[in-house]
């Protein structure tokens, strides 16, 4: 019998985990370009996948407000959508001179089409710093950040938890999504924004240099989910990450511990929607549209379903998730369209009674199973599995 | 007699028209060691909100000071965090511990040092800091079980690992509720032994029920006895014992007082 040590997570630590995670997107980055360019994987497959890698984004953001902190927001999709729209404003005016309206010579201040369409004579002064690549970068962390931290400063000081947290999270996702519906805010209400053409000075839509830009921003992706999971893995070795824990754990202790609570959770929490914005401006230019649609509170469940699939309290069980949950809606959603709600909801329910872990405790799972079955005695497993669903970091 | 370092005066509590503490008047002295007593719903643990910064008085002075020169320090404009900076910690009824955390990082997590957010991510421990949980490991006993979660500790065990976190903060004044709750005789007596050792270079105030167990820790030190949010009476375990007005609230009842 294995002694109940902590952190006898199936993949023994938390290091090989990060190893794990490390050198599995190293080689998606690689490999799947590499086919792309080659003819061996098509187009749309390569973009596919860009899309999931950013909803891991997501996913991540998620976890660490649910799983490493114990905050279940309901309204991480709001960040994603908001970074998604940061950027969505920069490839907008990039559109210039092939937009539809342009194109039929009634567009002389060179505005996006919508803004032509609903009557508009000259660019919204705030939109005029988006002709800037960085400024629209660096929006694309500020608004998400800047929103989360006003909100968190209030939730967090006025100690609105559990629940109250998750359905002030929803609502906020859901009357920012009434917002970007009105044609008022001049954000391409119930359309979005869509039909961009380049970014960077690349074209996204050229039949020749188009796909390569595709792969530029597959790899793009790659590159910032390995950034994440690296600084998500040092944050869960400092001292940091065990106050987190602790938080999720017990608060009232850390609290009566010294520690203000509120100012960690706030950090979290605008970490968080960072991770998640910048996943949503990768998004954008692969998916091609960004509507309000994308902040409406089922994208935020989705994202906690992922997570819960996945799961939860790891840095390998949020991007499982996200991508396989949404690689089966690719495929089910096209086998079986009415079905495939049905299909989520099962999966949830099954993960949910037999697999709290998620389908990364799966593996260590069968094997407790077969050792007791070659063992046959009767000793309790209970220890053995409680220690492997969720990993404690080892403090250095 | 020298300078309280804890000074609660006339101070009131009520939850929604019920008094959980009405006037209560209470001195902690430099290096004491004080047991409460009072049978339940005497208003032991809002006693104890009070000073934490849990809950605020409706009425009354609550005041710490560190040392004989200081002027006190209002703790009922300050939150729980910041009080326990101070140099207040609390240990609750039931263990609260960080299930998840191995033994050793619930301590890391309640060593005295920086509890800022940049602090923390930047933090690494020190060789003396080694050396002290090394240290409190095994006056806590857990020394083999370190690396543990410590959700899978005994009962008893995470009681003594709340109390070694608590010891791990260096405070001042220790405020110990149940310290003894679900623990065998012998661990009780140990930790007894444990409290008594602590006193002079600490303040303590414990509240118990087990009559042994205060006997044990009381010898020669004050007890006070609370009933319905005032304190009923002060003094030695035996004076208090004799008394026939805390016979009748508390020690008359049930068999000897126990559980």
């Amino acid at each position: 019998m294995s002694s109940p040590v902590a952190g006898r997570h199936f993949l023994r630590s938390r290091h090989t985990e990060f190893i794990l995670v490390g050198s599995a997107l190293t080689l998606l980055g690689v490999i799947f370009p590499v086919l792309n360019a080659h003819g061996l994987m098509s187009d749309f497959t390569i973009t596919l996948w860009g899309k999931y890698l950013c909803y891991a984004l997501l996913a991540i953001s998620v976890d660490l407000l649910w799983g490493y902190t114990g905050l279940l927001s309901l309204g991480q999709a709001l960040f994603f959508s908001l970074g998604g729209y940061m950027f969505g404003m920069y490839l907008m005016l990039l559109i210039g001179p092939l937009g539809s309206y342009a194109k039929a010579g009634q567009n002389p201040a060179g505005l996006p089409d919508f803004m032509v369409f609903l009557g508009h004579t000259f660019l919204p002064p705030f939109w005029r710093p988006f002709h800037s690549f960085s400024f629209a970068l660096m929006m694309v962390f500020a608004l998400p950040g800047f929103v989360a931290l006003v909100f968190g400063f209030l939730a967090f000081r006025s100690r609105i938890k559990g629940v109250y947290f998750s359905i002030l999270t929803q609502a906020l996702t859901y009357a920012a999504s009434i917002l970007f519906f009105r044609n008022d805010l001049t954000m391409g209400g119930n359309n979005g924004f869509t039909d961009f053409k380049f970014i960077l000075g690349y074209s996204l839509v050229d039949n020749d240099t188009g796909p390569a830009t595709m792969r530029g921003l597959f790899v793009a992706s790659v590159v910032v989910l390995l950034l994440v999971c690296l600084g998500c893995h040092w944050l869960n070795g400092t001292k940091f990450g065990l106050v987190r824990q602790a938080i999720r754990d017990g608060e009232n202790r850390v609290l009566f511990s010294g520690y203000a609570t509120a100012h960690y959770k706030l950090f979290v929490f605008v970490a968080a929607a960072m991770i998640a914005g910048i996943g949503g401006a990768l998004f954008v230019p692969q998916a091609g549209i960004i509507n309000p649609d994308e902040m409406t509170p089922e994208k935020s469940i989705e994202a906690v379903v992922w997570v819960a699939v996945g799961g939860r309290g790891t840095l390998l069980g949020p991007i499982v998730g996200a991508i396989g949950i949404n690689a089966l809606r690719s495929w089910a959603t096209h086998a079986y369209p009415d079905s495939w709600l049905i299909v989520l909801g099962a999966i949830f329910l099954i993960v949910v009674l037999f697999l709290p872990g998620g389908v990364i405790s799966l593996p260590s799972k069968i094997a407790a199973f077969w050792k007791d079955r070659e063992k046959s005695s009767p000793a309790p497993t209970s220890a053995v599995s409680a220690a492997a669903t969720k990993p404690a970091p080892d403090h250095a | 007699m020298s300078h309280p370092i804890l000074t609660v005066e006339d101070v009131s509590k009520s939850y929604d028209g019920f008094k959980a503490i009405s006037d209560l008047t209470f001195y902690l002295f430099s290096g004491e060691l004080r047991t409460v007593i009072g049978p339940n719903g005497a208003g032991k643990s809002t006693f104890f909100d009070l000073i934490t910064g849990r809950a605020r008085p409706d009425k009354g002075r609550i005041e710490f000071s560190a040392t004989d020169a200081d002027q006190g320090r209002d703790l009922t404009s300050l939150n729980e965090y910041e009080i326990n900076r101070l140099g207040i910690g609390r240990k609750f009824q039931t263990p609260s511990v960080y299930v998840e955390h191995t033994v050793w990082n619930n301590l890391v997590l309640s060593l005295k040092g920086p509890r800022g957010v940049f602090a923390s991510l930047f933090h690494r421990l020190s060789s003396t800091e080694r050396d002290r949980l090394d240290e409190l490991l095994k006056l806590i006993r857990l020394d083999a079980k370190r690396e543990w979660k410590a959700g899978l500790l005994a009962h008893g065990e995470k009681q003594w690992l709340e109390i070694g976190m608590l010891l791990a903060q260096e405070p001042k004044v220790l405020l110990v509720d149940e310290p003894a709750a679900g623990m065998t005789d012998e661990e009780t007596h140990r930790t007894g032994e444990l409290l008594l050792s602590l006193a002079g270079k600490h303040s303590l105030v414990v509240i118990e029920h087990d009559m042994t167990f205060v006997r044990q820790i009381a010898r020669d030190n004050p007890v006070t006895v609370l009933h319905q949010g005032h304190v009923l009476c002060e003094g030695k375990f035996d004076e208090v014992q004799a008394n026939p007005k805390v016979r009748e609230v508390y020690l008359g009842r049930g068999k000897h007082g126990t559980r």
